[in-house]
């Protein structure tokens, strides 16, 4: 043996391993271990899945009753058939796991607030916003509701056992390729984790309020400016219950304290903001036609929910058909059941009700260690949450949430000394009531509605929906369609959680919910069609309780006269509408900014930018310049207005919305926010109309230098990798649409499925989402719907029978048994 | 005849040890081919790399060829900042080949 040359060789195999088994740090960011990454049997080449896979597989698990047989067809979609219902969940769970489990755990370890064990310190604000939200407390109240019931707890018993049983299949080769570039590895499934995703999409739905921003604008604005820049409602409305509608006898009587003026209305302390904000966009359409308005005679139910837009998709298609329930549409990876479809006797969907169920409450306590907390008069004990937040390579971040019982609720106090995340909190303490940590069952919902038969089976299940309230639709195949603003709401009195409140007693809490029977339904209305697009629920003239502000109405004004105006209508009619990209909001403001603008004071360039808008016809669709024009010269519009006003407002502060300045500035040309009171003069519309095109007009040009006036170049629609890696993402589709349009598709937020169901007596289904079967960004159908939903296009949805086993569809065929 | 026998036996030892064992196991396998076989250093350093080189880059050019090049596409972004599938089998190859290269090195002096 040759020592001296054996150690050296050996020396540097060992060093190069330890290399290649180490995650460097290249230019910024860290780069996988590659050794493991690129071993053709280990790493990334084992998620390069053969383009002629086929998925057929015969698996045996001891937990099993009976016998499942699932067939994917061409686009992937699974078709699962099986003898115990309970079977079908543990399979839901299984496929949801093989295609989607990196999403799965990311999602729940974003909503458990643990986002620093993959991503180390850059998680942890993330991760103690969630936690001091009290998400994990949110789903553990969930679980336990939840688990009362031993039908929802057998389902999800079966779907965490059929996450785990692929979970435990998994080798270091098949694991998705997400864990292999980042380095960490799934943990078990659990119930509460089903959970804590649904409380995700409380969370996406149910936590956007404006009340530290409200509270600050309260505070900088007088009474009158604040009702010109934040009214209530806008003259256009059109609920989705419609006016007139008679509601039932009001049953619970909100009172506002007596000193609400005093210390709440008049208080002019300014507060903080929150840095975390779910999209304000998070809304959707649906709709129902009734069979007097189709061509076939039978009802048309229509629904597209619109969400953050990303791959993986959140979306994961699915039937599940079972002796009880044959059920096909969209599934949640990550919890049981479906979400929004039909079933063999009706259809279902929803769109966000978007109504304000998080209220924050400053809170006074004896002294800086938080134990104990002022409430009618004397001080009681805090109860104290611990949370110990692992952080990768780094030490634990202990942080301690002082919770305070605000009458029957224990809140977490999310803000106080300890936690500003950079902000100015004033010291103050502010705990927050949150509907979302009330004990409710939402998965009842969908366990009954994808068994619905008729009208009185959806009222049933619908009310098991408290949060996030959701306008849910309906339509079955005997006529009936109908639509719930279905939610359980607080009955708030006039103002009340538009601001911060105060916590010292119980005068301010919430003092009851709306009971179900109170909340606005339709019900085979005489106009033939229900919809509802995030609008305002109901006219508030007339309802007794108190809605808030801030609902987008647009979407709604539109989708109300197209469907008003059409009859014989095809579920082909009712794809054209769901992609359609008609801006309301435009066609209202541009007929004021085409007679107020001064034509004569606009140059060459400014000119050019003028005569495309004035020659556009409302509409984002691809192509179109005037609508890239309408929207920078809007923004520059709204500085002109405001800015002078703002300029010396605290950084956090609400802003007036989009159709305020256009409903204000319609109804009063002299709207007082017109002027420039830094200017001695008077300023008009004109003027400012004038300006703001001509600031619009510096930007459009380069702009267009760029190459992209074209609206769907400046849009650049993207649909982002959940981690986004660009590579996995897919960029600058060109599609049309946009926050006012019905194909409400932004940057990174829309329609997130789209479908349209024509219940005749032989289903016609049809439906797309933004993605594809497959999370793995080495198959083929990681991505393959995303063409055809740029292009408008839908597939053909097949709710498959027992006697279609030998269609031509089928590409595989899996077993289950014990 | 030694030469082409370590290279297969290289190749085909590497194989299954992966199929149970990390992916250094490759370096075992070359190790134990060049202790067991004897050749010149140099020789035995050439036959793992050659080994190597081409398990490593036939398996993953193999298997993006089925995946139509779908992933190796993306992960190139990624990894090499270019998009170029054949770089990459190209760069799994070359690593996999120094790896046992080196641990044949070792081997071969075990002998002498």
């Amino acid at each position: 043996m040759r020592v001296v040359p054996f150690i050296i060789a050996s020396a540097v195999t060992v060093a190069l391993i330890t290399t290649l088994n180490t995650r460097l740090t290249i230019g910024g960011t860290k780069a996988p271990a590659f050794g493991n990454f690129l071993s053709p049997q280990h790493g990334f080449w084992q998620n390069a899945e053969p383009a002629n896979t086929d998925f057929s597989a015969n698996l045996n698990f001891p937990s099993l009753n009976g016998k499942v047989e699932v067939y994917f067809d061409d686009r992937l979609v699974p078709h699962i058939f099986a003898e115990q219902e309970n079977d079908a969940y543990f399979v839901q769970g299984y496929l949801h796991a093989k295609f989607r489990l990196w999403q799965m755990e990311l999602q729940t370890f974003a909503a458990g607030g643990r986002i620093s064990e993959i991503l180390g310190d850059k998680g942890l604000e993330h991760d103690r916003e969630f936690r001091r939200l009290g998400m994990v407390y949110a789903a553990e109240i969930a679980l336990k509701e939840s688990e009362k019931d031993p039908v929802l707890k057998a389902e999800c018993d079966a779907y965490t056992a059929g996450v785990n049983a692929w979970i435990n299949s998994l080798t270091e080769s098949s694991l998705p390729i997400e864990y292999k570039l980042i380095g960490y590895k799934p943990e078990p499934w659990t119930n509460l984790k089903s959970m804590l995703f649904l409380k995700y999409m409380s969370y996406d739905l149910s936590a956007r309020d404006e009340d530290f921003e409200m509270t600050n604008a309260k505070s900088f604005f007088n009474a009158d400016d604040f009702s010109k820049l934040f009214p209530l409602i806008q003259d256009s409305l059109d609920p989705i219950i419609p006016k007139g509608t008679a509601f039932a006898a009001q049953k619970v009587f909100p009172v506002p304290p007596l000193k609400a003026d005093s210390v709440y209305f008049n208080n002019h302390d300014l507060a903080i903001a929150e840095s975390f904000k779910p999209d304000r966009d998070n809304g959707s359409n649906n709709w129902a036609v009734s069979g007097n308005k189709t061509k076939s005679g039978s009802p048309i139910l229509c629904n597209d929910p619109h969400l953050g837009l990303n791959l993986p998709s959140l979306w994961y298609e699915i039937q599940i058909s079972t002796p009880a329930f044959n059920a096909y549409g969209v599934s949640f990876p990550g919890a049981p059941g479906v979400i929004i479809g039909f079933n063999d006797s009706c259809a279902f969907g929803v769109t966000n009700g978007g109504r304000d169920v998080r209220d924050y409450y400053e809170i006074k306590f004896k002294d800086d260690s938080r134990s104990e907390y002022l409430f009618n008069g004397s001080y009681h004990a805090t109860r104290f949450r611990i949370d110990t937040i692992k952080i990768k390579g780094k030490a634990d971040y202990i942080d301690s949430v002082a919770y305070v019982q605000l009458g029957n609720n224990w809140c977490p106090v999310m803000f106080d000394k300890s936690y500003s995340g950079g902000r100015n909190t004033n010291n103050k303490y502010y705990a927050v009531r949150w509907k979302a940590h009330d004990p409710s069952e939402e998965l009842k919902y969908f366990n009954l509605i994808n068994r619905a038969k008729n009208y009185d089976d959806y009222n049933a299940a619908a009310v098991y929906f408290h949060t996030p309230g959701q306008n849910c639709v309906f339509a079955c195949k005997n006529g009936d369609i109908a639509i719930r603003t279905q939610g359980e709401w607080p009955a708030k009195w006039k103002g009340q959680g538009d601001f911060v409140m105060p916590g010292t007693d119980s005068s301010f809490l919430w003092q009851g919910m709306i009971p179900q029977d109170e909340v606005p339904y339709q019900y085979n209305p005489e106009r033939g069609f229900v919809s509802s697009a995030n609008q305002k629920p109901v006219d508030d003239v007339t309802y007794p309780y108190y809605l808030g502000r801030n609902y987008p109405e647009y979407r709604g004004i539109t989708i109300n006269r197209r469907l008003n105006a059409m009859t014989g209508i095809t579920p082909q009619d009712m794809m054209a509408l769901q992609t359609d990209n008609f801006d309301i909001g435009a066609a209202m403001a541009k007929p004021f900014i085409v007679a107020n603008i001064k034509e004569a004071d606009l140059n060459a360039s400014e000119k050019k930018y003028f005569d495309i808008f004035k020659n556009w016809n409302c509409r984002n669709d691809v192509g179109t310049q005037g609508a890239t024009i309408f929207e920078v010269f809007w923004n520059n519009f709204d500085t002109v207005v405001y800015a002078d006003e703002y300029a010396k407002a605290p950084k956090l502060i609400m802003h007036p919305f989009f159709s305020t300045l256009l409903e204000e500035v319609l109804k009063d040309t002299a709207y007082k926010f017109l002027d420039d009171i830094t200017t001695p003069q008077k300023e008009t519309l004109a003027d400012d109309i004038t300006k703001a095109f001509k600031k619009a007009a510096i930007e459009l040009q380069e702009i267009d230098g760029a190459g992209n006036l074209d609206w769907e170049k400046h849009k650049a629609t993207r649909i982002n990798h959940l981690a986004k890696l660009a590579p996995f993402s897919r960029l600058n589709l060109p599609i049309g649409g946009g926050n006012r349009n019905i194909n409400a598709t932004k940057t990174d937020h829309g329609p997130s499925w789209r479908m349209v169901i024509s219940l005749t007596p032989q289903t016609e289904a049809y439906g797309v989402y933004p993605g594809g079967q497959s999370g793995n960004p080495g198959s083929k159908y990681y991505d393959n719907f995303v063409d055809e939903w740029v292009a408008g296009k839908y597939y053909t949805l097949w709710m498959m029978t027992a006697n279609d086993k030998n269609d031509k569809r089928i590409i595989a065929k899996m077993n289950f048994s014990k | 005849m030694k030469f082409l026998v370590s290279i297969i036996l290289t190749a085909l030892l590497s194989f299954a040890l992966c199929l149970f064992m990390p992916w250094w196991s490759i370096a075992i396998a070359a190790f134990a081919v060049a202790a067991l076989i004897p050749q010149k250093p140099g020789k035995s350093f050439v036959t793992a790399f050659i080994a190597l080189f081409f398990l490593w880059g036939g398996l993953s050019f193999w298997i993006s060829n089925s995946n139509h090049h779908l992933l190796a596409h993306k992960v190139s972004q990624l990894i090499l900042k270019m998009d170029n599938p054949m770089l990459l089998v190209l760069a799994t190859a070359i690593i996999g080949a120094l790896v046992a290269g080196l641990a044949a090195l070792a081997g071969s002096f075990v002998r002498k």
